[in-house]
């Protein structure tokens, strides 16, 4: 199936949690999906006969600009029928809040908390959403534009990098 | 009398610990001998990979990419180069897609003699390890030839390469390979049908093809479990469709399918596979080509974003990249595979004794580097 009808058969499934297509400024035509609803959408994606999306390669974090809202994108793979698609979510810088889709693919699980760790997006319903790569301690999401490093962390200064 | 009530003992694994490959704390929930719950920490060798490539120029990252992976750092330079690539629609001389193909290749097979030969370690095998150094080195004698460098090469660029190979190294890659094939003889009679070893890996961490699907595990560990992906087959990028080679599969030859003994195997036929490959690009390479003529003197991808993979020794590794347009690049991730292929650990660890979780583990060939990034 292309990106195209897949986006066709969502959008008519789930109504106005699909947002958008994007195909120009992409080499993997995207659907732009409702943050709330991607846990649905990608069990939908998962079970059904027709897509049988069984493999979530990569799963990542993403600001543009300060300005600008975070995002996650999905990259999904059916091993059974070899087609692609990939998805993403807006959120709110200020309470980024995502549905998780960890219990979905168990890959997931180190990926969000990946994200959690480095852009603070919060993953609803994740099992165990900590940090991953940083320490448990550390202060602010390094990813994120507007990252300001502390001073200190346990006492040692942070050098500052521009 | 009542039931005997051991207590659970958590034991911490690491992160100092020779058989972690690498800077890696495990966490073991134990009942006596068994290991009934596996936490992995990661972490300790975080160098915000992803943080600096925001700050550099996109030639710049390359070097950073060899860092990540860097028992197959040719891998990683040429996953990326080809992503960058792809962005900006870059058409390569045949003699630069033949050289990167013969040095992927290369590396391929230097990284499953660390992982054979560790994995030999780690079960008690100190011998075939020594072997295994010994064919590693004339690989990277080869790398050092055309590269200067034996460990992080620097070697293939967004366009093109470093510089050409120098003359003789076609003839001493020849040589290499006409002793490889006797070499992997020598492994498997002291390794692959090794009694005490067949007793250490055999059944044990089965990986089921659904499991390993789920959680994300690719390369040599998914193929040990039957199923059929290879990215250089499945999608070939490059001028990996030129190339006659075979995808080996688990067969669960001395017990289960996807057992560690079959995660073993895949490697060691999966090195004559890639020197099958390697040969044949040999007898093709044209003689007559420029590699740095496509390099680009500005590398500005256009305003965009892509998720490109190819198939690293350990697995899938995938470049997602945004551009805005500008020669630093917005975002760059690296879905690197050992991180989704530890992450498993705790699903195939469970119930097994302590001295089999580290069988499991060295079966599952991670690189800490990769993992923390």
């Amino acid at each position: 199936m292309t990106e195209q009808e897949i986006y066709a058969d969502l959008s008519k499934k789930f109504g106005d949690k699909v947002i958008e297509f994007m195909e120009e400024g992409t080499l993997n035509p995207t659907v732009v999906v409702d943050a709330a609803a991607i846990a649905k959408i990608v069990t939908y994606l998962k079970d059904d006969e027709r897509f049988q999306f069984d493999s979530l390669m990569n799963l990542a974090g993403h600001d543009g600009d300060v300005e600008a809202d975070l995002s996650v994108i999905y990259h999904l793979v059916s091993t059974e029928l070899k087609h692609y698609i990939t998805l993403k979510v807006f959120t709110s810088r200020v309470e980024p809040k995502v549905a998780s889709v960890a219990v979905i693919y168990r890959t997931a699980n180190w990926h969000e908390r990946e994200a959690f760790d480095l852009y603070g997006i919060n993953f609803e319903g994740h099992p165990d959403l900590k940090r991953i790569l940083l320490e448990d301690d550390w202060e602010g999401y390094p990813l994120r534009k507007d990252y300001v490093p502390a001073e200190f962390y346990r006492g040692m200064r942070i050098e500052k990098v521009k | 009398m009542g039931r005997l009530n051991a207590e659970e003992m958590v034991l911490n694994m690491g992160p100092q610990h020779p058989s972690t490959h690498g800077v890696l704390r495990l966490k073991l929930r134990t009942d006596g001998e068994i290991v009934s719950h596996i936490e992995p920490v990661i972490g300790y060798l975080h160098r915000s990979f992803e943080k600096h490539a925001e700050n550099l120029e996109y030639q710049m990252v390359t070097p950073f990419t060899g860092r990540c992976d860097y028992l197959a750092a040719m891998g990683s330079e040429h996953g990326y180069a080809m992503a960058v690539e792809k962005m900006m629609g870059i058409e390569l001389p045949e003699r630069v897609e033949y050289l990167r193909v013969i040095f992927a290749e290369l590396q391929r097979i230097a990284s499953h003699l660390v992982a054979v030969g560790a994995f030999g370690l780690d079960v008690g095998a100190i011998t075939p390890f020594i072997y295994c150094f010994r064919e590693r080195e004339l690989i990277l004698d080869l790398f050092e030839m055309a590269s200067g460098a034996r460990l992080l090469y620097n070697y293939i660029w967004i366009g093109g390469l470093a510089h050409d190979v120098p003359p003789g190294f076609v003839e001493k890659t020849y040589e290499f390979l006409d002793a490889f094939d006797e070499r992997v003889a020598e492994y498997n009679q002291i390794l692959t049908g090794n009694k005490i070893f067949i007793e250490r890996a055999a059944d044990i961490g089965v990986m089921t093809p659904e499991v390993a699907i789920n959680y994300g595990v690719t390369g040599p560990s998914l193929r040990a479990s039957g199923v059929n992906i290879d990215i250089r087959r499945t999608e070939p990028y490059s001028i990996y469709d030129r190339f006659d080679f075979d995808v080996p599969l688990g067969q669960g030859l001395q017990g289960t399918i996807g057992d560690s003994w079959d995660r073993y195997y895949v490697r060691v036929l999966e090195m004559t596979e890639s020197a099958k490959i390697i040969r044949q690009a040999l007898d093709q390479l044209p003689v007559e080509g420029d590699v740095k003529s496509a390099i680009p003197r500005r590398i500005r991808p256009p305003k965009g974003e892509i998720y490109f993979r190819s198939e690293n020794p350990r697995g899938e590794l995938g470049y997602y990249i945004v551009s805005n347009g500008k020669n630093v690049p917005l975002r760059l991730k690296m879905r690197s595979p050992a991180f989704s292929n530890l992450s498993v650990i705790n699903e195939i660890g469970q119930g097994w004794m302590i001295s089999d979780v580290i069988a499991i583990l060295g079966s599952l060939d991670i690189v800490l580097g990769e993992i923390d990034r």
